[in-house]
């Protein structure tokens, strides 16, 4: 049996990352995501790897850029204002088509913000997780061996559908340890043909490439896109339901915030009230289905984020004005405490009456 | 009949878009000959900036990749460091090497990257319509130094093989010019010795070429190759800057 190991959040995400085949790592340092870049550079070289500090964001997006033309798995990982500086290089991922896999440890913003937790990077990462149309695949862990399993997920869809995948952790998940069993399972990667590692002789050049002249042509390459998205919101959207079957109020919320309202929603059950939660396992593509279906037997809904709400406009349009959805949230590096959703549950059961 | 020239085979047949008079295509077909020389298009992959050369992926047989603006050593060395024996290159504008992407020119070279980089520098910002670029010379009139590069206001220009040839990790740094044929065989020799120290293993090699750019200089193709001898080369002189090569055989 797979050994059970007491791990930090970063440096389960390096493990995991490293298990899947990921011989490449590029990063800058920036808390809280640090030691998945010390693990990184203390592992790699060990194994026949490439861990390298770049000189800024920028250029560790675009040495990721490079190793992912190559065919190679390859990753970054950063904290928010990090990610900002990064999002021209996603961006021409997205638009040359490249599978990768960048990690984003919340932190509080915007600007330099702070170093605390925060989940104020759920727009960025799944509305414009850089200029132009498109979109990368964005899972939000809530427990340590979660986030080691959705790296091997992360990876084989990136692959399977040609195109970054971010992990969107937060400073508790990436800060804090846990108990976790690494998946003992073959790892295959996908075949590349359209990489540009030489064409010895074999074939016709390849040409990896986001630029696109002629409007029809741009258009007719982002329509093909947006199709793939569709396969991927009706296939990879991922959800899990707590207590939701008999539910008059459904908490929302994901990532770290998630365990909070867990407890509030245990609490609640245990002082009466039909309370459950909706966790989004994957935030693009957004469990749409499962949001609208739960609003089809609560009375009232509540969103809790760490941030001054964000995920609430997808709950909502999910919704679409069935039933009210409140919003609750904490930012700037402040957790919610099981307490303070507790009393937003009671709030909301008691105008329910 | 006997061939007495063909075109390198690393040069694919698409039509090259650049304006006439424009040196890029002597340049392009420069590191396509230094390619079929040193046999290595098929275990070759090339990285495109954003500028003139933008759409150079069209141009080379070998694979290719088409980088973000200045990003194209970070890019390379992404590619090299997961394929140590592929031969790597980039093709950069001075807007792109030397503004926008002086951080990851300064980093690939210092780190020592085993790459190979051909930077055309023709002291203007040629696709966007001639504007300053960061190696406009001083009183160079462009459509954003309409009275000419005031340094009080503009800062000089950068001379990018001399800065280099200041840092360690610099194996190979050479300023070529393709003005004339004799000039033209010294950058074929230069572009090829870059390609062969990256073969070899020995680190960064840059070449810096000199390049006329007569549509937004407003001049003739020939007056724009006389205005490079008269007033580029002055200020860029040609020449090997740091070889690594010559450094051993002094010492020894």
């Amino acid at each position: 049996m797979a050994e059970k190991v007491l791990m930090k959040g970063n440096e389960a995400l390096a493990e995991a990352a490293i298990r899947c085949g990921c011989k490449r790592f590029f990063g800058y340092p920036i808390t809280p995501q640090t030691e998945v870049a010390a693990y990184m550079a203390k592992r790699l070289p060990k194994i026949g790897g490439t861990y390298m500090q770049a000189e800024s964001e920028i250029s560790a997006i675009n040495m990721v850029y490079g190793a992912a033309s190559a065919g190679v798995r390859a990753m970054t990982s950063s904290s928010s204002p990090g990610i900002s500086l990064k999002t021209e290089g996603i961006s021409y991922l997205i638009g040359s088509d490249l599978p990768c896999l960048i990690i984003n440890v919340m932190r509080g913003g915007p600007g330099l913000g702070g170093i605390q937790p925060s989940q104020s990077d759920y727009w960025q990462a799944t509305k414009a997780p850089g200029h132009g149309d498109g979109h990368i695949l964005v899972f939000a862990p809530s427990t340590i061996q979660e986030m080691v399993d959705l790296v091997f997920d992360a990876f084989d869809l990136a692959e399977t559908y040609r195109m970054p995948a971010m992990i969107l952790a937060d400073g508790m998940l990436g800060q804090m340890m846990e108990p976790v069993v690494f998946p003992e399972k073959e790892v295959v990667e996908h075949e590349k043909p359209w990489a540009a590692n030489g064409h010895q002789g074999k074939r016709e050049h390849n040409i990896i490439n986001s630029l696109y002249l002629k409007p029809d042509e741009l258009e007719r390459t982002n329509r093909e896109r947006f199709a793939r998205y569709e396969i991927i919101k009706e296939k990879e959207a991922r959800v899990e339901e707590y207590l939701t079957e008999d539910a008059d109020i459904i908490v929302v919320a994901y990532g770290a915030t998630s365990r909070i309202v867990r407890a509030a929603v245990k609490a609640a059950r245990e002082q009466g009230i039909k309370a459950g939660m909706v966790r989004p396992i994957t935030v693009w593509p957004f469990p749409a289905k499962a949001v609208a279906k739960a609003a089809e037997t609560a009375s009232r809904m509540l969103c809790v984020e760490m941030s001054l709400g964000q995920m609430v406009e997808d709950v909502r349009l999910a919704v679409n004005g069935k039933v009210p959805v409140e919003f609750y949230g904490r930012t700037g590096g402040i957790i919610p405490t099981p307490a303070e959703v507790l009393e937003q549950i009671k709030k909301i059961a008691g105008g329910a009456k | 009949m006997a061939v007495v020239y063909e075109k390198p085979h690393a040069l694919t047949d698409a039509v090259l878009h650049y304006c006439p008079g424009c040196t890029h295509g002597i340049i392009h077909k420069l590191v396509a000959e230094a390619i079929d020389e040193l046999g290595c298009e098929g275990k070759t992959v090339g990285v495109a900036p954003v500028g003139c050369a933008v759409m150079a992926y069209d141009y080379f047989r070998c694979d290719m990749l088409e980088a973000a603006h200045g990003r194209a050593p970070a890019v390379a060395t992404g590619l090299k460091r997961s394929l140590p024996d592929r031969v790597i290159f980039t093709y950069q504008g001075d807007g792109d090497l030397a503004a926008i992407g002086t951080a990851e020119t300064v980093h690939a070279a210092t780190r020592g990257e085993n790459i190979t980089i051909i930077f055309v520098n023709n002291c203007i910002y040629g696709m966007t319509g001639g504007q300053m670029a960061p190696t406009t010379l001083p009183g160079q009139v462009t459509q954003t130094t309409p009275y000419g590069r005031d340094v009080k206001l503009a800062g000089y220009p950068i001379r990018v093989c001399e800065m280099l040839s200041t840092l360690d990790g610099t194996y190979y740094a050479e300023r070529v010019s393709v003005d004339c044929v004799p000039n033209i065989r010294k950058a074929k020799a230069a572009i090829k010795k870059a390609f062969q120290n990256q073969i070899d293993g020995k680190g960064f090699s840059i070449v810096e070429v000199l390049s006329s750019c007569p549509t937004n200089w407003g001049l003739t193709p020939v007056e724009a190759l006389q205005w490079l001898r008269d007033n580029m080369i002055p200020y860029y002189p040609l020449g090997v800057y740091k070889d690594k090569d010559k450094e051993a055989d002094n010492n020894g």
